[in-house]
């Protein structure tokens, strides 16, 4: 198996490696670099529990080849809160809003509506509602991640719903 | 702390989750997440036949491949012996083993364990490995079981287990034969996948002789140890099972299967750590599954709708290695105690065939949620009156308890009349109705769906595994509380609900209560999460053991301070001595004494701040629900709107709402899978045909509507009054939704119940209908 030489940025970290071709970008996220947020539940591209930013862009990590991420800035959940250890309003978003039970869809979710939120950004409910249909979630029927978007968009939640 | 800050009690509390914080910035610790040195990894190689003698087994090409470390294949792992148990520590009567001993009974049996550095070279050497399988005909459907070639060769009949008369009793037949109104209800489930996140995985390390340390995502790590211990003669002294995160697990990782039995073995024979991680093609197809059952119920009815008699027959479909050979007996038992039913008969039988086993899932005898109110339905429709009105007449209220079942189930305090009487209130149903006419005129299909239904939960001291759970406290020298708990989360938020508890029985900051569990190191035996049990029996635990503390702490406090024990509280850490406010001392205080001053405590008194309480609650305790659903169905499309979704559920005290709300809303987006998207197919020679979540149709964002909840809040008969919630949803999901398309195409005729309703199925309905009327 071919071995390429790479070298990328990992929540601000340089990291080089020496990569197999087929390893994909989630794997070596986990294997190689012990980013073990990321997680892999499928490796078939449907359920988006791997999405990372890469470059900004929140991409399924079991779809990209570690190969193809050689030169570039990626962000996986650990690097989302302040060093302070502030949470990402993304990430409070869920907290408040008990968006998330067993936790093993959360990193990938939370990446996408990070990425949706970049750089000042305010996405409205439809985009990340759209987004947030190709994430599969088995626990939480989806009724906290529901009230985490109205609360990224900055919607009120409507009367009766609990926050 | 300032003593003025008024106390918040946490007890019913949206409680943000101590977990989150670490679930949310990537510091869980889920199986495939430890690493280990020297570890290994597994791969199994697997029947791509359903049914068959191995002719050979070549590994010679697998073996030669650099990175290869062992092979295993049943000879190998055979000569360590496993005795498979059931969930509840009987004996299963298949012959099955860690891998396939000479025949295979199923695609994806397990016939191989390739162990290699690492798992993409595991995966390259399974792929290498030739195995010829002399194949024969499968038998794959309830049907074939009945009459096909015996799935286990040696064994008497395809049929596993069968309870009860196949011929409807006479009593029951006379009653049938007088009724006023006879109704006939089928269902053919589909079979489905439990699919939890993060799918099974087990590391296993053998340190030494028998210290066997095993991380599993799993639903309890002291039932795991327990159940290791059992099948493989270990001592439970020599095992140490760890499971910190789960990414879900609805039943299906009750306790270790083939595979993590194998993974276990293999670390023995082979001295190395090593690592077995599900892939989602093994989760769909390879994994236990679930539900796939067929029921016939029939029910006679007096003129007015009340219920006279029925009798119900039930077949379950379990594979060729279930989790344990099963007749669901439970359909059965859980059938009728919500209602006034004076006479009830079954007959149920569970068959083997080749294919995958059936495991647990959540809420297990569901069916008889589904059948029922689905009936009751039907039966309305039939006779002429309301679906509401048919449960108002049957269902039994608080003057009919308590009451004994035909199962010998006593029923004290169960209220689906009432939790159906509190949504009734807050939908209006007349509006609807209304509606659902006006819209009909236009070619547009409304449909309501109302159901009842009671579940047993937090079942404990009636079956072996299901015990008492067991709480650990103690303050430390800081005033800081820890807790060791038997609870397990894989998902519930236990360390959130089991801290609130806490911090409100012993009086101190939510913040400041650190729960401990996943470690079967620590604390005691528990089956953890299973049968709705943890908010009851962890929590009923949880509250005496901080009450006990509480105690100690005033009985110290009260010789310090030469007060009467009755006269102190403990609010937000601090110890208060009624009309002595001058007197107040921090907790801290107290507990620097405990543990290192005994000379000042009152005589005899151990040191420390210290208390354990192992709960044991009445055998069961009920949940009531009734829950509501309005849909459309799009006759030209056969897709189905879920419009407004309304629950009304007495799980008791509620330690906090969110988590309930999130437990209930869990069960009912599954329940939508099952209604409308979920299914496992097998061709006729035994292939699973969903293998991806492409073919798997998992219920996404867009298919989940908003639930709204009411909660009918009766306090149980346990310490605490809580009530489990945990498999509610997936319960009462399926006949509300069945019921409410049901009412929007019955001017199409009755609708045929074989799941999921596919728009297709639908259609075909629809479709049906108009051309019977065309034709007429
Ligand atoms: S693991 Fe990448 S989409 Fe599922
Ligand atoms: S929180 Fe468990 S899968 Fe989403």
């Amino acid at each position: 198996m071919s071995e390429h030489r790479i070298e990328l940025t990992v929540n601000g970290h340089r990291h080089s490696a020496s990569v197999e071709a087929r390893t994909t970008l989630g794997e070596f996220l986990r294997e190689g670099l012990g980013y073990t947020g990321t997680h892999l539940a499928c490796e078939h591209g449907v359920c988006g529990a791997c999405t990372v930013m890469v470059e900004g862009k929140a991409v399924r990590s079991c779809l990209m080849l570690a190969v193809q991420a050689d030169n570039c800035a990626v962000t996986t959940v650990e690097g989302l809160a302040d060093a302070d250890g502030t949470l990402h309003p993304v990430q409070q978003a869920m907290r408040d809003n008990y968006g998330l039970q067993c936790g093993f869809c959360t990193p990938g979710v939370v990446i996408t509506f990070a990425a949706l939120s970049a750089n000042g950004a305010k996405p409205s409910v439809a985009e990340l509602e759209a987004a947030m249909s190709g994430h599969i979630c088995r626990c939480t029927g989806y009724q906290g991640i529901r009230r985490a978007i109205r609360q990224i968009a900055g919607v009120a939640q409507p009367a009766g719903e609990h926050a | 702390m300032n003593a003025s800050v008024p106390f918040r009690r946490m007890i019913g509390e949206r409680a943000p989750r101590k977990e989150d914080a670490r679930l949310l910035t990537g510091r869980g610790q889920y199986t495939d997440d430890v690493r280990m040195p020297g570890l290994l990894h597994c791969v199994f190689v697997r029947s791509p036949a359903a049914r068959g003698r191995i002719v050979s087994l070549n590994l010679d090409a697998a073996r030669a491949l650099p990175g290869v470390q062992a092979i295993y294949t049943h000879e190998d792992l055979s000569v360590v012996p496993v005795q498979f148990m059931t969930y509840f520590f009987t004996p299963i009567a298949s012959p099955i083993s860690l891998l396939a001993n000479g025949r295979v009974a199923c695609v994806g049996d397990p016939v191989a364990m390739v162990i290699a550095e690492s798992r993409a070279i595991a995966e390259d050497a399974a792929g290498l490995v030739e195995l010829e399988i002399a194949e024969e005909d499968p038998v794959v459907t309830i049907t074939d079981a009945q009459t096909g070639a015996l799935v286990h060769p040696g064994t008497e009949s395809n049929c596993t287990q069968e309870m009860g008369a196949a011929e409807i009793p006479e009593a029951v037949q006379a009653i049938l034969d007088k009724a006023a109104h006879v109704v006939t209800q089928r269902i053919d489930h589909q079979r489905i996948a439990q699919s939890p996140m993060e799918a099974r995985g087990c590391v296993a390390s053998f340190d030494g002789a028998e210290e066997l340390l095993i991380h599993i995502s799993c639903q309890s790590p002291h039932f795991v140890a327990r159940y290791v211990s059992t099948v493989l003669g270990v001592p439970q002294e020599a095992i140490r099972v760890i499971a910190k995160d789960v990414g879900g697990a609805f039943g299906l990782k009750n306790m270790p299967w083939r595979e993590e039995m194998a993974v276990i073995v293999a670390a023995k024979l082979f001295k190395r750590p090593l690592k077995w991680i599900e892939d989602r093609f093994e989760s769909l197809t390879a994994s236990s599954h679930a539900r796939e059952q067929e029921i016939t119920l029939t029910a006679g009815f007096d003129a007015e709708g009340r219920l006279l008699a029925a009798h119900g027959d039930c077949s379950i479909n379990n594979g060729a290695w279930p989790m344990g050979e099963d007749c669901n007996i439970a359909v059965h038992m859980f059938m009728w105690p919500a209602y006034k039913m004076p006479a009830y008969s079954f007959h149920t039988r569970g068959w083997y065939t080749n294919t995958m086993g059936l495991g647990g899932y959540r809420g297990p005898w569901a069916l008889e949620s589904l059948i029922r109110e689905t009936l009751l339905d039907k039966a309305a429709r039939q006779i002429g009156i309301d679906p509401i009105e048919i449960r108002r007449r049957n269902l039994v209220t608080a003057a009919d308890q308590p009451m004994t079942t035909g199962f010998d189930l006593t029923v004290t305090d169960i209220t689906p009349y009432e939790c159906l009487e509190k949504l009734l209130a807050n939908i209006d149903v007349p509006a609807f109705r209304k509606e659902q006419a006006e819209a009909r005129k236009q070619g547009r299909y409304l449909g309501l769906g109302i159901t009842t239904y009671i579940e047993p939960t937090a079942v404990a001291g009636i079956m072996t595994p299901l015990t008492g759970e067991t709480a650990q406290i103690r303050i430390e020298p800081t005033g800081k509380v820890s807790a060791v708990l038997t609870t397990h989360s894989q998902g519930h938020g236990t360390a959130t609900t089991m801290a609130q508890v806490i911090a409100d029985r012993l009086g101190v900051a939510y913040e400041d209560v650190t729960v401990f569990e996943g470690d079967s190191s620590a604390g005691s035996y528990s089956p953890g999460a299973g049968g709705s049990r943890q908010g009851v029996i962890g929590g009923g635990a949880s509250w005496r053991a901080a009450e006990l503390l509480a105690d100690k702490v005033k009985r110290i406090a009260a010789h310090l301070y030469n007060a009467s024990a009755e006269t102190i509280k403990i609010e937000n850490g601090m110890i208060h001595i009624e009309g002595a406010p001058e007197m107040s001392r921090s907790l801290r205080e107290v507990a620097e004494i405990a543990h290192g001053e005994p000379f000042r405590l009152p005589e005899g008194m151990e040191t420390g701040l210290e208390a354990q309480y192992r709960y044991q609650p009445p055998p069961m305790t009920f949940t009531s629900a009734a829950h509501a659903c309005f849909v459309e169905v799009d006759a030209d499309t056969g897709f189905v709107k879920i419009n407004r979704w309304i629950s009304s559920e007495d799980c008791g005290t509620i330690i906090n709402p969110g988590i309930v709300e999130g437990q209930i809303a869990g069960g009912l987006a599954q329940a939508i899978g099952q209604v409308l998207l979920e299914e496992m197919p097998y061709d006729g020679r035994g292939n699973p045909l969903a293998a991806t979540f492409k073919d798997y149709l998992m219920p996404a964002y867009t298919d989940i509507p908003d639930f709204e909840y009411l909660h009918a809040n009766t306090p149980s008969a346990t310490i605490g009054g809580m009530r489990g919630v945990g498999e509610g949803g997936a319960i009462i999901g399926p006949p509300t939704l069945a019921n409410a398309i049901s009412d929007a195409l019955a001017p199409f005729g009755e609708l045929e119940l074989a799941l999921p309703l596919s728009p297709s199925r639908l259609l075909a309905a629809i479709e049906g209908a108009e051309k019977r009327e065309t034709a007429a």
